[in-house]
């Protein structure tokens, strides 16, 4: 294994040392002291950190596979309503029909009995690892139809989109038992810390930094290995790596699970630091928003994915507060602007000069032509 | 497997009426070819004749709507796909040169050598020694050495198209099939491409698809003449090119 | 005051020699008396009398609406309180209401009017009126209509009118227990005939009939019901046919930007918004300046939406797409990139809120048929796609402009060796699926909230229809819309509108895997990334 690069390491201090600094000077300052950091900065920036998981997970598909994916965010809700869950059953007698047993939206449904994919998910292990299996699971069957019948470039893309335009509509009826249009919220703790307590925000956010650090640690390993150069090959010129004896669809397939795990972790970080979770998070919108994160700091980079997701949100943030008029403007700008002008991104812009991976290339057309 | 039946035997590749249709179209008519190891056949005919489609067909990217390809006396190609065939040791190389832009000749080779093709292995596993030797070889036999660390795209067309047949060479297989190796290249180049082909054949089998005659010629092997999905002609190159078939196919009327 | 009494006792001298007359033998005279029997047998005279005047006056009667006056009059009080001579017909000016008296009845009479004036409607001038007279004794089943109604079915000469008298009487037969075994079972086969919900529920009422009438009782009951099926399912049809023209309308513009042209434009749904909003301005428009043509506004809209659409789309090409031919994943982020552009731009015009699109009056109503209900605006809007369609079609196989389309997607570089201006025609062809979306707009106005969201609702739709039918083929686009559409309706009762949605969306996912080039693929012809 090579050192690590200086892009990596830069992007891992930003992370880590961001989070443990926004932490410390929440934490450790008076609250009217002049580097003091508000609270409500800690689960903001968690915020961005999981939407950099995401992107994250979006870029090594499509940067490294050419899977564009359109329903990545669908991994990211799934996740996030397995920890959601967990947190709607730690509220416990102090929801407001203090029914031990049934999370508030239930009762409010005249429901008696806790559904039968409800149980278990009392214990923080359990939820954690199906947060890690439903949309595993997910991404295994879904992608093992697509890629075994060779379903590539527009078609999936639309097919994903499907997938998750599919997700919203199941989450969005109340007789799933997932607290229908509205969700799940007011979650009171986790794993026994107060969730509004600027500990365990702090905590939460350091968590997420140190989450993503091991994911682009782990995604970088996987796309210098052999296994991320088959990557690429696919990605560039599919049936040449038929003709070499490799099956493209099980690499693409063993990536998109890994992905969809990826951003699924995301999801459930997400959810106890925005303290909610409803189905407009599996709305095609948000997924096709994660690949312009990815698109603007530069496809194919890993780093680009984060530092575009960050930048990104950071405007979004700006602006929905300062012009909301304008943010659609913005961000549909971003798109035009983005894919016309920067097709390498922000980080292609920085370096000018590509080398290895971070450049994209054209589309190469595998060369036969009926004789 | 299926029974070896009397004219299979003792044959690497053997096509027995292959067709293949495309709306209506017949890119291969009936289509026959027996292939004996070790040998080298040069593959010609106009364009439509059915030569690329042939190469989709012994390659598992196009099933034959009839018809027998066996491999081997007992191995049916018709129901595997790219990468079994692949593994049963049959490279392809393509008409326009196809490797890997974004990769290193170095990584090319890497990953056209021999080997485990699964995912978990390719993930986890370390090259091992004898790896880097082999892929030293072919760089030598590519006369590729001091282009190792650059950019598959930025070599020249020869040189890409050497570069892939050294990724045919690493696959280390039974059975080569060239599909015009010499299109765009200078007559130096050509020459040293028949050189290394006779050179490959001494280990190997190899199928060439060519247009051009005097490569053909130099490499002095047996000739079969496809035209319209079907053999017009076999034999030597000069008994082909006095068939007076061939010469109506290739000067008209 | 003087000249009114003269004016009152002139009129009452002009209209004794008539009362005299009446008196003596008109029985609408025993209105006048406290007779009870009288007025009773004066009520099935004038129910078997045909007189154009006897339903009018029966019917005040029932109503309590009918006066008489002190010389006898009788008069129509209608609901404004305004007063009529109920046998001239006059206008009773200067009739004190308050000397009048209403006309009284006990329960003998009461009912003898109940059933005379059921009767009375069986003679009415108007068939529609004696159909529903017919009908309402069908229902109501009373023993004593029997005399009128079959005095009425031998003088009927409507088929129509005399078929439904038949199942009245048929009705009557079966309700009534008197008639013998064969009437009976003649009376449940024209019910069967009839086959509606009235005819199984008076059919399952049945108990205590002979074991003959109660086992045909029994067969016509099964038979109604398998005709009731299949008439739900050519409802569901119906309505899955127009489910389907709507999906049909918003995936015919994509299926020329994608399906021909292979361009991915996420924006096609703005493009029905933006047809919307134009049939929204056209109409205020018309409202403002020509507030007499409303209803024909749609028509106006049409090519106004088609113009508007199809020149954003052609803007959109020369300025965006065309810098992205062969990139189908770039152009999918910048496509939809303009969609989130036009959504807020027309939000910022016209606000985030629904707007009020109306809709004309031959577009409302329904109608039946056979066993069907037929709504006015489904129909126009099956009959609109099939119009669009065709219009397409004609278009693309019958014109030039048609002919050079095809002609640069099938060989870009020959076409332009020809002498085609290929950047043009792309240009146009976008433009003309562009502006067809638009059309679809002014048709969804209709049936959806025109608001700035509106275009996103159907852009996974037709994205859907068009590869499910086979990219490239617009008769696969076709086809595949309406099948999508009648499978909806169908799994819509089954699993409940959402759910069928759901299962729909994922038999397409499943669909598309096993043949990931739609219903009808083109071969030989990759519009692949």
């Amino acid at each position: 294994m090579r050192r690590i690069t200086v892009g990596d390491g830069l992007t891992l201090v930003a992370v880590l040392g961001g989070a443990v600094l926004i932490a410390a000077l929440n934490l450790a300052t008076p609250p009217d002291g002049a580097l003091h950091v508000p609270s409500f900065v800690l689960p903001l920036a968690g915020k961005y950190l999981c939407y950099a998981m995401l992107a994250l997970a979006v870029d090594l598909v499509w940067g490294f596979a050419g899977i564009l994916s359109l329903g990545h965010a669908a991994f990211f809700a799934l996740g996030g309503y397995a920890i959601g869950m967990y947190l709607m059953r730690e509220i416990g007698t102090r929801g407001v029909y203090g029914n031990a047993m049934l999370p508030d939206f239930m009762v409010f449904l005249n429901w008696t009995r806790l559904p039968w994919y409800w149980h278990g998910f009392d214990m923080f292990w359990f939820a954690f690892l199906m947060v890690l299996l439903v949309p595993g699971a997910l991404a295994l069957v879904f992608g093992y139809l697509a890629f075994r019948s060779r379903v590539s470039g527009v078609y999936l893309s639309i097919i994903t989109q499907a997938l998750t335009y599919a997700l919203l509509l199941a989450f969005f009826r109340n007789d799933m038992g997932f607290g229908g249009n509205n969700g799940m919220t007011d979650f009171k703790d986790i794993l026994g810390l107060p969730l509004h307590a600027d500990a365990t925000r702090a905590g939460l956010l350091v968590l997420t930094a140190a989450f993503l650090s091991a994911q682009l640690l782990l995604a970088r390993a996987l796309v210098r290995s052999r296994f991320g150069k088959v990557l690429v090959a696919v990605r560039d010129a599919e049936s040449r790596v038929r003709f070499l004896g490799y099956r493209p669809e099980s690499y693409k397939l063993v990536v998109w699970v890994i992905s969809a795990v990826m951003a699924a972790i995301g999801g459930a970080l997400y959810v106890p630091q925005v303290g909610i979770i409803n189905p407009s998070e599996f709305s095609p919108a948000n997924s096709i928003e994660a690949v312009i994160w990815v698109a603007v700091g530069g496809r194919g980079t890993l780093i680009g994915a984060i530092l575009g997701a960050v930048l990104v949100n950071l405007g979004k943030t700006y602006f929905t507060g300062a012009l909301p008029e304008l943010w659609l403007y913005a961000l549909g700008g971003l798109f035009v602007v983005v894919t016309l002008l920067l097709p390498n991104g922000v980080l292609g812009v920085l370096r000018r000069r590509g080398t290895g991976d971070g450049v994209v290339p054209k589309p190469l057309p595998v060369g036969e032509q009926p004789t | 497997m299926i029974e070896p039946i009397g004219t299979v035997a003792d044959t690497l590749l053997y096509l027995n009426g292959v067709t293949v249709s495309f709306d209506g179209f017949r890119a291969l008519n009936g289509l026959s070819i027996v292939l004996d190891p070790g040998e080298m056949r040069a593959v010609i005919g106009p364009n439509g004749a059915g030569k690329t489609t042939m190469m989709d067909v012994i390659t598992g990217k196009t099933r034959p709507d009839e018809g027998d390809v066996i491999y081997r006396e007992h191995t049916d190609l018709t129901k595997l796909d790219e990468a079994d065939i692949a593994a049963l040791g049959i490279g392809r190389k393509f008409q326009k040169p196809t490797v890997f832009e974004m990769h290193t000749v170095w990584d090319n080779l890497l990953l056209a050598l021999a080997g485990n093709r699964s995912p978990a292995h390719t993930m986890f596993g370390r090259p091992p020694a004898h790896e880097r030797t082999r892929i030293e070889e072919v760089l030598a036999t590519t006369r590729l050495v001091e282009h190792r660390a650059r950019r598959a795209g930025d070599l020249s067309h020869g040189q890409k198209q050497w570069l892939e047949i050294g990724m045919l060479l690493a696959q280390e297989p039974q059975l080569l099939l060239v599909d015009e190796p010499v299109a765009g290249m200078t007559d130096a180049e050509t020459e040293a491409t028949a050189e290394l082909l006779r050179e490959i054949n001494r280990t190997r089998s190899v199928v060439v698809v060519e247009h051009d005659m005097a490569f053909v010629r130099a490499l002095g092997v047996k000739v079969t003449v496809l035209h319209e999905g079907a053999v017009l002609s076999e034999g030597s190159i000069d008994h082909v090119s006095a068939d007076p078939r061939v010469i109506e196919v290739y000067l008209g009327r | 005051m003087a000249p009114f009494v003269a004016r009152v006792l002139l009129l009452l001298a002009l209209l004794y020699p008539a009362a005299a007359r009446a008196q003596a033998d008109d029985p609408y005279a025993a209105f006048a008396t406290h007779d009870y029997e009288a007025m009773r047998a004066a009520i099935e005279t004038l129910s078997i009398s045909g007189d154009a005047r006897a339903p009018a006056i029966l019917s005040a009667l029932q109503a309590g609406q009918l006066r008489v006056g002190e010389d006898g009059t009788l008069y129509l009080r209608a609901a404004d309180g305004s007063l009529r001579e109920a046998l001239s017909g006059a206008a009773a000016a200067g009739v004190d209401a308050a000397a009048l008296k209403e006309v009284r009845m006990n329960n003998a009479v009461r009912r003898a009017l109940d059933g005379a004036l059921g009767g009375l409607r069986l003679f009415a001038a108007d068939p529609a009126t004696r159909a529903a007279a017919a009908e309402a004794v069908f229902k109501g089943r009373d023993q004593a209509a029997l005399p009128a109604l079959d005095r009425a079915f031998a003088k009927e000469t409507d088929a129509g009118v005399k078929s439904v008298m038949a199942q009245a009487h048929a009705a009557l037969i079966l309700a009534g227990g008197t008639a013998g075994e064969s009437d009976k079972l003649a009376a449940i086969a024209v019910l069967r005939a009839r086959g509606d919900l009235e005819a199984s529920s008076l059919l399952a009422s049945l108990a205590g009939q002979p074991a003959a009438v109660t086992s045909a009782a029994r067969d016509a009951l099964t038979a109604i019901q398998r005709q009731r099926q299949l008439w739900d399912i050519a409802q569901s049809v119906f309505y899955g046919l127009s489910l389907g023209s709507v999906l049909l309308l918003a995936a015919a513009g994509l299926a020329i930007t994608f399906g021909v042209m292979g361009v991915i434009n996420m924006a096609h749904g703005e493009m029905v918004m933006l047809g919307a909003y134009t049939t929204f301005v056209v109409q205020e428009a018309m409202r403002a300046y020509a507030p007499g043509l409303l209803g024909a506004s749609l028509f106006v809209a049409v090519p106004a939406a088609f113009l508007v659409a199809g020149a954003v789309g052609i803007a959109i090409e020369r300025g965006l797409i065309r810098f992205l031919y062969g990139r189908p994943l770039e152009t999918l982020l910048a496509t939809w990139g303009l969609s989130l552009i036009l959504q807020q731009g027309v939000r910022s015009i016209f606000g985030p809120s629904n707007r009020d699109v109306s809709t004309p009056a031959w577009m409302s109503g329904a109608f039946p048929l056979g066993g069907l209900t037929i709504t006015a605006n489904r129909l126009t809007i099956i009959v609109f796609a099939a119009l669009v369609f065709a219009v397409l079609m004609l278009a693309l196989r019958r014109t030039a402009l048609g002919l050079r389309m095809r002609a640069v997607t099938q060989n870009r570089f020959m076409a332009a060796a020809m002498g085609i201006r290929t950047p043009w025609i792309d240009a146009l062809t976008f433009g003309l699926g562009s502006g067809v979306a638009g059309i679809a707009g002014v048709a969804l106005s209709q049936i959806d909230n025109v608001s700035p969201n509106l275009g996103q609702s159907y852009i996974i739709d037709s994205f859907m229809v068009v590869v499910f039918g086979g990219v490239g083929n617009l008769w696969g686009t076709a086809l595949g819309a309406l099948t999508l559409g009648i499978v909806n309706k169908f799994l819509e009762p089954v699993a409940g509108a959402v759910l069928g949605k759901i299962a729909v969306l994922v038999l397409l996912i499943v669909f598309i895997q096993r043949r990931p080039r739609g219903m009808f693929p083109l071969k030989g012809r990759a519009v692949e990334a």
